[in-house]
């Protein structure tokens, strides 16, 4: 294995949980407020999965007093203290960006029967 | 401090700090260098270290080359680079990458990647003309100088070679010193192309 890998391996975070497109998440993100520590807790579902080792990053969307927020994790940062998968979605894409321009019925994703 | 160590680049990754700020590195690959020769003031007239660096194949070795590594006794190097040390070394000893330190800085010499032949815009940063509306001025260098002189001034900016040349980075940062895999990690980016030969030495201008 080469260096690199190695060095990235070593800070992988292996307590995730498997994350998939059109899931539910909640991310409890580490925020710092006039020295204090807090945890913020950001939810939505995954729209977008980029990979690449250390640098893999998840794309979350919601709707936020009816305007949609997209926030993008670097999912190794020690600044997430987890990530909880909350329902599992069943879409036929890789990337959800159809759902940026719809409202209502048809920006429900279908829940995936796990078994 | 007068240190320097030869190493190989590898490539660029991230390292996250336990803040979680994520951090732009440079993996350098640092085999042991070792003193092939000591040059002093009675014989050379200055003093430095020569030092040898990387594996080579004993058969593209010339004999005279060969010789020399014979003399001080050391296995064949591929390059060997003159540095000039504070510290006290002897022939056959080994510098390890230990001789830096994290939050050190330090200054990074390699070759720059080749461009080949580059118009004035890549090579110079000049500006392009309007690619429509009617312009038939796109990537031309333009103006050449006035007609008085009736020639084009030395050192007039225009196309031709670009890369390839010695490039030094001043002042970057050592994140992280790994002797057990003999690897060096250095904030940002650094000269060449991976499995380049770079020359890691003190920052000059430390502030």
């Amino acid at each position: 294995m080469n260096i690199i890998d190695q060095i990235e391996r070593e800070q992988m975070r292996d307590d995730l949980p498997e994350i998939a497109i059109g899931d539910t998440v909640a991310v409890h993100y580490k925020v710092v407020e006039g020295g204090k520590e807090r945890i913020q807790i950001y939810e939505g579902y995954v729209m977008r999965l980029q990979h690449g080792g250390i640098r893999e990053t998840m794309t979350v969307r919601k709707l936020s007093h009816g305007v949609g927020v997209e926030r993008t994790f670097p999912i190794h940062s020690p600044k997430i203290a987890k990530i909880q998968v909350i329902r599992h979605g069943d879409v036929n894409r890789a990337k959800l960006y159809y759902l940026r321009g719809t409202v209502g019925k048809k920006a429900r994703i279908r829940e995936k029967n796990v078994y | 401090m007068a240190k320097g160590i030869l190493g190989k680049k590898i490539g660029m990754t991230q390292i996250f700090t336990p803040e979680g700020e994520s951090i732009p590195v440079t993996v350098v690959e640092v085999e042991p260098n070792v003193v092939v020769q000591k040059k002093s003031n009675e014989v050379d007239g200055y003093t430095a270290y020569q030092i040898g660096f990387g594996k080579v194949k004993e058969k593209n070795v010339t004999k005279p080359v060969k010789g020399h590594f014979t003399k001080a006794g050391v296995a064949l190097k591929r390059y060997l680079r003159e540095i000039q040390f504070d510290s006290e070394y002897n022939v056959g000893d080994e510098i390890s990458i230990d001789i830096f330190e994290p939050g050190e800085k330090v200054d990074v010499v390699g070759t720059s990647k080749g461009k080949g032949y580059a118009g004035t815009i890549k090579r110079w940063n000049f500006h392009r003309g309007p690619m429509a509306h009617g312009s038939k001025f796109h990537r031309a260098p333009g103006s050449l100088g006035s007609v008085d002189p009736a020639r084009v001034f030395k050192g007039k900016k225009m196309s031709g070679r670009m890369g390839g040349e010695r490039v030094t980075i001043q002042n970057l940062e050592v994140i992280r010193v790994d002797v057990e895999r003999n690897v060096i990690l250095i904030k940002g980016s650094i000269p060449g192309p991976n499995k380049g030969i770079v020359f890691i030495r003190n920052a000059v201008k430390v502030s």
